[in-house]
């Protein structure tokens, strides 16, 4: 009986797992504000990046703020292949980082072991 | 807190409960038993393992999950069930639970350490960088700081002193080491009217120098610039992995779900032990090794290719380099010095070198260079034109003094008379790699013009070295048919593309594309398109103008041996991304069956510990194995490159 039962238990976690992992979910999106010619955004680092995707205005010259406060050293870098930063977060401070938004497109960033991605669209 | 003393607190609290799993079976006991174990591995969990939980939940939030879940997950289900394992008086494994946050730190602490000497090769380029330079102002020498030197200063450098910006001497000589940049081993002499790269040490001489590029232009920043991105670019191989790393980590969780029902549910085990399997399966899967292997290996590659004056731009070239089956060659300036001279002139010598100097005086022919090169060296005086026009692809026609004259190569002979001797002698000529150039009045030729442009001398063994590859060697020029054909054999190309105009070098390295990829070398100046059309576009650099945007991959140095060390280092590279790739898969494949316990019938079991050491050992062999592309051995088949 009592195997039977954990038998229920252990599948109904499997479909949450998959369900929780693999469902669509809202991804936080954020789109920058200009301030003084410069448009800038606060990213959060922590189990990910919040926002994880984040729109820009083509041309006017752009800083993403990351802080990281997650303890993991999965995310102790960030990396943008495409304008080829790779930066180091230490924990709890802020870094800026300029992104050149010239030309229009949509970029990834990643950890520095390509586990976690953020996405930055130029428009 | 930091890594490391996260590892070393809980290195010490496990020690206790070490010694008790080793002296245990000779009857010593830890003093306190299982209360002891649970107020170390408590102290451990809440500290050394607590980050984990922290990131963990952080992640799990945002519907995502990374290695910190696994570990999070297996050592809490160790450590709770041993408590309540405790409290209903079974067997507890509070152990476990200690040594693998243990041995993923003591990983954690070497990656870390790994991972910041795979990137800091960049920085150390950054830092060859003179910090100030003597300055001309006011007719006195002033020292400032590099920042502030602008275009068109005069800088003087004492014998042992960095050359602060690129520029041209203006005074003086002296034999330069430009190795940090080029990786030429040898000092290069220099004097008035010579380049000079920012960066590289002066040794012996002084001499003043123009600066004509300072900052983010300088040769040192375009390559760190290049560098940098070719580092943290994406190598296509790893779309896979992409993919693999988002799904990787709930898969495993389910994978240890199913373990511990078919054990406790189907196959009757014991909670413990059934428990114990699930817990290996999460601690043993390694998400990292694979997400590390190919960024890793890059870095490395690209980064140690650099210092040796090879750039190759990313990660995608790096790949391509692999499928190569032939080598497309530029001739003039590539294989060739690129700097023709003029060796016979054949005719009424009063008469043609004055004649073809004053049509080519308007013409900016790499050819109509070295005749005018060899008019002033012979005195002769240029007389004006008139009514200049240039006949596309074939030469150049204009009125001397009164007369209709006319210089270009074989293709003018179809509207033109020449004589059975001169044509004999043409031919000759031809066949001793020398470009002949035909002189005519009215509609007969009266002479001619030999110019010879000779190869390199390292180019026949560039060419043999790709050719011990196993690649198909090909030469693409503008040149007759008979020259060309001369200039291979001596260097030892296969097969040779003449008669090329320059706009048409594409479509040829597009033809020869329908039988395999190719690589284009060129020196970047009129090869652009070219290059760019090529599978691999291979710039070779000259002077401090490198010719980034065309080249998939710009040899810094201009020498043609470094093609086949650039071929090289790519290949290695990519397979040592491809064995990191292998070795990340293969561990994880055969890993996670065997914590699962399916090969319990025949003894082959891992308990958690055992696991958990397995997985720091992954990912941390993985890096290691990267790092290492520094020290292997790269096998050219060109000799005297270091």
């Amino acid at each position: 009986m009592i195997r039977i039962l954990v038998l229920i238990v252990g599948l109904l976690l499997i479909g949450f797992i998959a369900w929780w992992f693999f469902g669509k979910h809202a991804v936080a999106t954020e789109t920058a504000s200009v301030t003084n010619d410069v448009q800038e955004i606060d990213v959060d680092v922590n189990g990910g990046y919040s926002p994880e995707k984040v729109v820009l205005k083509k041309g006017v010259p752009a800083v993403l703020n990351f802080t990281r406060r997650d303890p993991s050293t999965c995310l102790d870098r960030v990396v943008f292949p495409d304008f080829g930063i790779n930066r180091e977060l230490p924990k709890g401070e802020k870094q800026a980082i300029q992104i050149d938004t010239s030309h229009p497109g949509e970029f990834q960033w990643a950890c520095g072991m390509d586990m976690f991605h953020g996405k930055l669209i130029i428009k | 807190m930091s890594i490391a003393s996260r590892f070393w607190i809980s290195l010490i609290l496990s020690l206790p409960m070490l010694a008790e799993m080793i002296f245990h079976p000779f009857g010593w006991m830890l003093p306190g038993g299982e209360w002891t174990m649970l107020v170390l591995t408590t102290i451990i969990m809440a500290v050394s393992a607590g980050p984990f939980w922290q990131s963990a939940w952080a992640s799990f939030q945002k519907h995502h999950s990374n290695m910190d879940t696994l570990v999070a997950i297996g050592t809490a289900t160790a450590y709770f069930y041993s408590i309540y394992a405790m409290m209903t008086h079974q067997a507890v494994f509070f152990e476990s639970a200690a040594f693998v946050t243990t041995f993923v730190l003591l990983g954690q602490v070497f990656e870390e350490r790994m991972r910041n000497n795979a990137s800091n090769a960049v920085d150390k380029l950054v830092n060859l960088q003179a910090k100030e330079a003597e300055v001309l102002k006011n007719g006195e020498l002033v020292k400032i700081p590099l920042s502030e030197v602008t275009v068109g200063d005069l800088i003087r450098v004492k014998p042992g002193e960095k050359i602060a910006v690129d520029g041209v001497i203006t005074e003086g000589s002296s034999a330069i080491d430009e190795s940090m940049v080029t990786g030429e081993s040898m000092p290069v002499e220099k004097g008035k009217g010579d380049r000079v790269i920012g960066s590289t040490l002066n040794s012996n001489g002084t001499f003043m120098f123009k600066a004509e590029k300072v900052g983010s232009d300088t040769m040192l920043s375009q390559i760190v610039e290049l560098v940098k991105k070719a580092q943290n670019s994406h190598a296509p191989i790893q779309k896979l992995t992409d993919q693999v790393s988002n799904i990787f980590v709930p898969i495993v969780l389910i994978i240890s779900i199913l373990t511990f029902l078919v054990w406790y549910v189907l196959l009757g085990a014991s909670v413990a032990n059934a428990l114990i399997f699930a817990v290996s399966v999460v601690v043993i899967a390694c998400p990292c090794a694979l997400g590390l292997a190919t960024p890793t290996a890059l870095m490395v590659g690209t980064g140690r290719s650099a210092k040796m004056g090879i750039l190759i731009k990313n990660g995608e070239v790096l790949e391509a380099v692999n499928d190569i089956t032939t080598v497309v060659f530029d001739k003039t300036g590539t294989i060739t010095m690129g700097k023709p001279e003029v060796t016979d002139i054949v005719g009424d010598q009063k008469q043609i070198l004055p004649l073809a100097a004053s049509l080519e005086s308007n013409s900016e022919h790499p050819l109509a260079a070295a005749v005018l090169t060899k008019a002033k060296a012979a005195g002769v005086k240029v007389t004006p034109v008139t009514e200049f026009q240039a006949i596309e692809g074939k030469g150049v026609q204009a009125l001397v003094n009164d007369q209709m004259a006319f210089v270009g190569n074989d293709k003018l002979l179809a509207d033109h008379a020449i004589t059975a001797e001169l044509k004999r002698t043409a031919v000759k000529l031809q066949t001793a790699a020398k470009t002949v150039v035909y002189v005519g009045l009215g509609t007969q030729v009266i002479g001619l013009i030999a110019i010879q442009d000779t190869p390199k001398a390292t180019s026949k063994e560039a060419i043999a070295a790709l050719k011990t590859r196993g690649l198909k060697t090909v030469m693409l020029t503008g040149d007759n048919e008979r020259v060309a054909k001369a200039i291979a054999d001596q260097v030892g190309i296969d097969s040779v593309i003449a008669d090329v105009l320059p706009a048409d070098k594409a479509d040829h390295v597009k033809a020869l594309q329908k039988s395999g990829k190719v690589a284009f070398v060129g020196d970047g100046i009129n090869d652009a398109p070219a290059l760019t059309v090529a599978d691999v576009g291979i710039a070779m650099g000259s002077g401090t103008d490198i010719a980034i945007e065309s080249g998939g991959i710009v040899l810094v140095k201009n020498d043609l041996r470094d093609v086949d060390l650039a071929l090289a280092m790519s290949r290695k590279t990519f397979s040592r991304i491809k064995l990191n790739l292998f070795w990340a898969f293969v561990y994880n494949v055969l890993g996670i069956p065997v914590a699962a316990g399916v090969f319990y019938a025949i003894g082959l079991t891992l308990s958690p510990e055992l696991a958990g050491l397995a997985m720091a050992f992954s990912s941390l062999s993985v890096v290691t194995s990267s790092v290492l592309l520094n020290r292997a051995k790269i096998t050219t088949n060109v000799s005297e490159i270091a």
